[in-house]
């Protein structure tokens, strides 16, 4: 069973945000909302390095976990995916999360956020709509993996930055390049992610350990 | 021989200028491979050396919301853990707890009746003014209670009877309900505070009511004021915990305006802590208040006290309000006994 994951060679992004863009059109997502978004660290001094983050699709989802009224939920290929009809827009899940990854549509008075909204991996959505429908489409935003294919911000990742696809593949492509270019800034969130304990994250951490020991 | 002498100044001149650029100078530019190539990673900091600098990694970020700018923050995973495990643990302990000491107490104490019967006679405690402002704090605090406990403990109890879906709209409308409703609650319990903190101030007749074992000792009634210590304890305790209460739900509810996720998670953790302490308090303070005490509940139900309960409880108080010319009045006989 493929465990779908994300994973962003920092050494490889160059803050083009094409990703970001790409998301937020193929899903329509409205005004205000971004579900992947491009971070850089120590901008514009030595070492700069930009990440572009989304919901990681976590193990053990500490969103899933806290979410009230049981909203959110993970599918058999890991994709973490929500039910808006049950939302009640409480904000837990935007504490809980790792990574920032849930918005809220402010909708009224004072801070009332609307239903979540967040990466849905373009698999759609995790409520009672058919899937690949208009419905669902308006609701969640595409369901590319209903036709086979992988989220648009990995698939139009002009440098091949951004990964998506099964864990352990993804995985093997970075230690692969980590092993061939000599250096890798690391997974980034795969281990606040997946866990130690996940096997092709594990062995991503190893590689990396392995670099920086390597280096010294 | 002064040439050598002003050669040498100018030489130890030179190198402690060298000296000090060479300190200046960028690391970048020593940080080479052992083959003398440039390192481009050398200056790379890994998410693990930034989590162990800081718990949140944040850089800077193209699009207005700032909040994004915060790339990783584990900390979810703790306010996870707290959210599941020690929330959830210590509300049924508090609440349980709670609930468990009240029905002993009432197996093992029993209602505090009045040792003298009723005089039939009727002494006014509280005004209508009064009882509107605590009335108007009780209902919104149990619509308050009812509606929190159920963003924590729906998901548990109420959801596997009416389904998820109906669980949804319920919470939806409880979400709502909360919000609106803590406006009512921060108006009366600034009223009640403004109204009674003067007779709540603790004093030396307390200490007293305390070591005579307050109101649990029916053959003994110490002397207290208009409140008891027992009475001022729930006050000072309504306060501290309405403040905090409040103060951390309207960060709630104001989401991001004043805080960071830090923040907000902080807020989260001490508004559900305190508020199910409250609950708890308020449970005990509802229970001598009806069942627990005979003639407690006319105070606030009707505004008038029964002559021989306000001299057995608040006998202080009782000298007081006769000196301030309050008379007591007779029972209308409309008004049947219990």
């Amino acid at each position: 069973m493929a465990r779908m994951k994300f994973l962003c060679d920092a050494d490889r992004c160059i803050d083009c945000n094409a990703c970001a863009t790409a998301c937020k059109n193929e899903n329509e997502v409205p005004w205000g909302l971004n579900r992947r978004r491009v971070v850089t660290i120590n901008d514009g001094i030595p070492g700069e390095r930009s990440v572009s983050m989304a919901c990681m699709h976590c193990t053990d989802a500490p969103c899933a976990a806290v979410c009230p009224v049981k909203c959110i939920f993970s599918t058999e290929d890991g994709v973490v995916l929500h039910n808006k009809d049950l939302c009640i827009g409480c904000g837990y899940c935007f504490y809980a999360c790792p990574f920032g990854a849930p918005q809220y549509p402010q909708t009224s008075n004072f801070g009332t956020r609307g239903k979540m909204d967040k990466c849905t991996y373009c698999a759609g959505g995790g409520g009672p709509e058919v899937p690949g429908s208009i419905e669902e489409y308006e609701k969640y935003g595409a369901n590319r993996m209903l036709e086979g294919k992988l989220p648009l911000c990995a698939e139009m990742c002009s440098t091949k930055s951004l990964l998506a696809g099964d864990g352990e593949v993804i995985g093997e492509i970075y230690r692969e390049r980590v092993a061939a270019r000599g250096y890798g800034s690391g997974t980034w969130g795969w281990s606040t992610a997946y866990g130690d304990g996940d096997a092709s994250a594990g062995a991503v951490a190893q590689s990396d350990r392995d670099q920086v020991r390597a280096g010294e | 021989m002064t040439m050598p002498l002003a050669y040498c100044r100018c030489l130890l001149a030179a190198i402690a200028v060298l000296i000090v650029v060479a300190a200046a100078m960028p690391a970048v530019a020593q940080q080479r491979n052992s083959d003398g190539s440039p390192d481009p990673t050398a200056s790379v900091v890994n998410e693990k050396t930034l989590l162990q600098e800081f718990p949140r990694i944040t850089g800077r970020i193209d699009i207005p919301d700032q909040r994004a700018a915060v790339l990783i923050q584990p900390a979810g995973r703790m306010f996870q853990r707290f959210h599941e495990v020690f929330l959830n643990w210590f509300g049924v302990i508090v609440l349980v707890g709670m609930l468990a000491l009240l029905v002993i107490a009432y197996l093992v104490i029993g209602p505090i009746r009045m040792t003298a019967g009723r005089s039939g006679i009727r002494i006014l405690r509280f005004t209508s003014f009064e009882r509107f402002a605590h009335w108007l704090n009780a209902t919104a605090f149990v619509i308050l209670a009812l509606t929190g406990l159920n963003i924590t403990f729906g998901r548990f109890v109420l959801m596997p009877l009416i389904g998820p879906d109906n669980f949804g709209v319920v919470s939806q409308l409880a979400k709502y309900v909360h919000n609106f409703t803590s406006f009512a609650f921060v108006i009366g319990l600034t009223t009640i505070i403004a109204m009674w903190i003067r007779d709540n101030v603790p004093r030396r007749v307390d200490i007293e009511w305390i070591k005579e074992g307050g109101g649990f000792i029916k053959s003994k009634h110490p002397p207290a004021g208009r409140f008891n210590a027992g009475e001022k304890m729930v006050f000072w305790l309504a306060l501290l915990a309405g403040i905090a209460v409040i103060a951390s739900g309207f960060l709630l509810l104001f989401p991001f305006y004043v805080t960071n996720i830090f923040g907000m998670q902080i807020a989260q953790g001490i508004h559900a802590i305190i508020a199910l302490l409250f609950i708890a308090l308020i449970l005990a303070h509802i229970y001598i208040g009806t069942v627990g005490m005979e003639g407690a509940f006319e105070a606030m139900g009707q505004g008038t006290v029964d002559l021989n309960w306000a001299k057995e409880h608040h006998s202080l108080w009782l000298e007081q309000a006769a000196r301030a010319g309050r008379k007591p009045q007779a029972q209308p006989s409309a008004t049947p006994a219990e």
